[in-house]
């Protein structure tokens, strides 16, 4: 983790001049090459990347040989839907070096870049680099295997593991470009690339809600028949079982962090309750929690020790958080002064310490996130109806689907600058569900 | 689901054919049937005049019982006519759908109403069967709209259960929000999509429905 450290502490040092910022933020907005503004030695920031502005500036270099610009492309856009760095617009004038010669960094310093990252093409495989321009080196390097042919989905999810080793050397934080999320559109479960490429089906009509094994090979959801709904988890490698029969309601599976059980909502005359049943399949059992209320939409703690549902148990939806064996149930956000509240959908986040969940606001829903410290709540969706969080793997990002542009479309929404992406182009996108990390 | 006209002359003419048939093929049997031994009683040589007038009579009788059943048959269908007005009416009203208030599943009076029709239909025809389907707008949330809907269907099948129907005769399932019966946002297709949804599911042949 030396290379962290190193750019941390340039990174620091350079920091928080408002003059820098404003650099900054026009070499990201038009282009332009314009000097960095003296450096400030000495000053400390004390969060790298949670200052609007204070995020370092990068340029990609062009990259020669077969699809050049496709890597270059993908890898650029990566860091920038990473919302870490700031991506320069590359210059004419800062070529790759000759092999054996350095990189200009008095130019790349002049242009506002923090760091260079450099691609080479080696036969089969991206060799990347990133140069720390204040050191005047290389700060780390790595060969990585593209799988043949190019351009394939495996490609581009190789090249996004690319991007994420990069972004993980610049910020220390890995990277989410090699994730995927799945959805719910026109009553099949689609699963789409992080960057909204390769969407596919993956069931037949019917199907809704999502969810991730947490190994990211298989997905569980549920099945709307004639008679009933039924739980059933596909294999991504093909191969589909049923985990609950469609008898009676069956909806909202979750698996349980270590993969073993899947809770879902199994409702009958009394009501909708909580139950779990073994991965493998086998009877489900009831946790314990409903009393003749309606309960739905678990999601667990990393941990696996606790739960957080959506309950009608006082009347309106709210959510709730309760242990994994139901008991100890209490509602998650303070009582609301409005009088007409509803809040439902939770997602626990994967470093444990927030949960986001739709909460109807001046009559529309709106994607709010409690941290469980304080249990104090941010709302971080405004343009349109917002519903059905999911966290990606960094537990900085959030899926949510969004009518901000007419239709309801899947949208990628970064809580600290406020940023917000289309992913789907596909109307009705709905119930997303953000992947774990996905092996490499 | 298309909805199979009532037919009775459908359903009942094969077995009076059949019926005409077995007689004619009886009838038929009678003419080759062998002559009695030497020894039993006689009744006398059957003259070929007698046969003739034995067949005729047979012809008539034949005849007759074919008017008397076409007579049978035709006030038969004429009561079924009636009747089938009468079963499609009684379909109607079992498969009515009611309606519910915003994130309610109470019973309102009108639903009540509509619940007692179904339920005095569903008493007089012991093995006609229900799935009631609940359904909600596209307001709440679309898991949490689930367990509405199936707290709507539920409601309606407790109502029924309460005043004697057999749980055994009614099936519930939700849709949630996933098959409004009217498009759009608005008050009104809200009020639309807020409802219980009857479909018969056994029984079907007291409602002239060939199941």
């Amino acid at each position: 983790m030396t290379g962290r450290t190193t750019v941390a502490r340039v990174l620091r040092r350079v920091g928080t001049h408002r003059g820098r910022r404003i650099a900054l933020a026009l070499v990201a907005t038009c282009g332009a090459a314009l000097p960095l503004a003296a450096q400030q030695p000495g000053v400390r920031l004390g969060l790298l990347y949670g200052e609007r502005g204070a995020r370092p500036g990068i340029i990609v270099l062009p990259i020669a040989g077969a699809n050049g610009d496709s890597l270059r492309a993908i890898l650029a856009r990566d860091l920038d839907f990473g919302d870490r760095v700031t991506v320069a617009e590359a210059s004419a004038t800062l070529g790759a070096p000759a092999p054996g010669a350095a990189l200009n960094y008095a130019l790349a310093q002049k242009l506002g870049a923090a760091g260079v990252v450099q691609g080479i093409v080696r036969g089969a495989a991206l060799e990347i680099v990133l140069h720390d321009v204040a050191q005047k080196r290389v700060l780390q390097r790595a060969t990585v295997p593209l799988p043949a042919p190019a351009l394939t989905p495996a490609w581009r999810r190789a090249v996004h593991g690319a991007s994420d080793q990069l972004e993980e050397w610049i910020s220390g934080t890995r990277g989410i470009a090699a994730t995927r999320i799945a959805y719910a559109q026109g009553g099949r479960i689609w699963v789409i690339d992080s960057d909204g490429a390769n969407a596919q089906p993956i069931t037949g009509s019917g199907a809704l809600s999502p969810s991730w094994h947490p190994l990211g090979e298989s997905i569980a959801y549920a099945e709307l028949e004639s008679a009933g709904s039924a739980i059933r988890v596909t294999d991504l490698r093909g191969g589909t079982r049923t985990i609950v029969e469609p008898r009676g309601l069956n909806i909202s599976p979750v698996f349980t962090p270590d993969g073993t059980g899947i809770a879902y909502a199994h409702g009958d005359d009394v009501g909708t309750d909580l139950w779990l049943a073994p991965a493998g399949g086998g009877r489900g059992r009831r946790i314990a929690l409903g009393r003749g209320s309606d309960n739905a939409s678990p999601s667990f703690s990393p941990d696996g020790r606790r739960l957080a549902f959506t309950s009608g148990r006082a009347g309106t939806p709210e959510v709730y958080i309760a242990d994994a064996d139901g008991t100890n149930a209490d509602v998650l956000a303070a009582l609301s002064t409005q009088a007409q509240s509803y809040r439902a959908s939770p997602d626990w986040s994967p470093d444990g310490r927030a949960i986001a969940f739709q909460s109807r606001v001046g009559g529309v829903f709106q994607v709010v996130v409690a941290t469980l410290r304080d249990r104090s709540l941010k709302q971080v969706t405004l343009e349109g109806a917002n519903e059905d969080p999911s966290w990606a793997p960094d537990a900085r990002h959030l899926v949510v689907s969004s009518s901000r542009s007419g239709a309801r479309q899947l949208w990628v929404v970064d809580p600290e600058t406020g940023r917000a992406r289309q992913l789907t182009r596909n109307a009705g996108a709905r119930l997303p569900a953000w992947s774990p990390r996905l092996a490499r | 689901m298309p909805f199979l006209p009532f037919s009775p002359m459908g359903r009942r003419l094969a077995p009076v054919v059949f019926g005409l048939g077995a007689l004619v093929g009886a009838a038929g049997c009678r003419t080759n049937r062998p002559v009695p031994p030497v020894g039993t009683p006689a009744v006398g040589p059957d003259t070929a005049a007698q046969r003739l007038a034995r067949e005729a009579a047979t012809r008539d009788s034949l005849a007759r019982l074919a008017r008397e059943r076409a007579a049978r048959d035709s006030a038969e269908a004429a009561r079924a006519g009636a009747d089938a007005a009468a079963l499609e009416a009684a379909r109607s009203t079992l498969t009515a759908p009611v309606y519910f208030a915003y994130d309610a599943s109470e019973l309102s009076d009108d639903t009540r109403a509509k619940l007692d029709a179904k339920l005095a239909i569903l008493q007089r025809l012991p093995t006609v069967t229900l799935r009631i389907a609940g359904h909600t707008d596209s307001r709440g949330a679309a898991e949490y709209n689930l367990a509405l809907g199936l707290r709507r269907a539920s409601a309606a099948r407790k109502y029924l259960v309460d005043r004697g129907i057999a749980a055994s005769r009614l099936d519930v399932v939700s849709f949630g929000a996933e098959r409004p019966a009217a498009a759009g946002e608005g008050e009104d297709a809200w009020a639309q999509n807020r409802r219980d949804e009857f479909e018969v599911t056994g029984g079907g042949a007291s409602l002239g429905r060939g199941r």
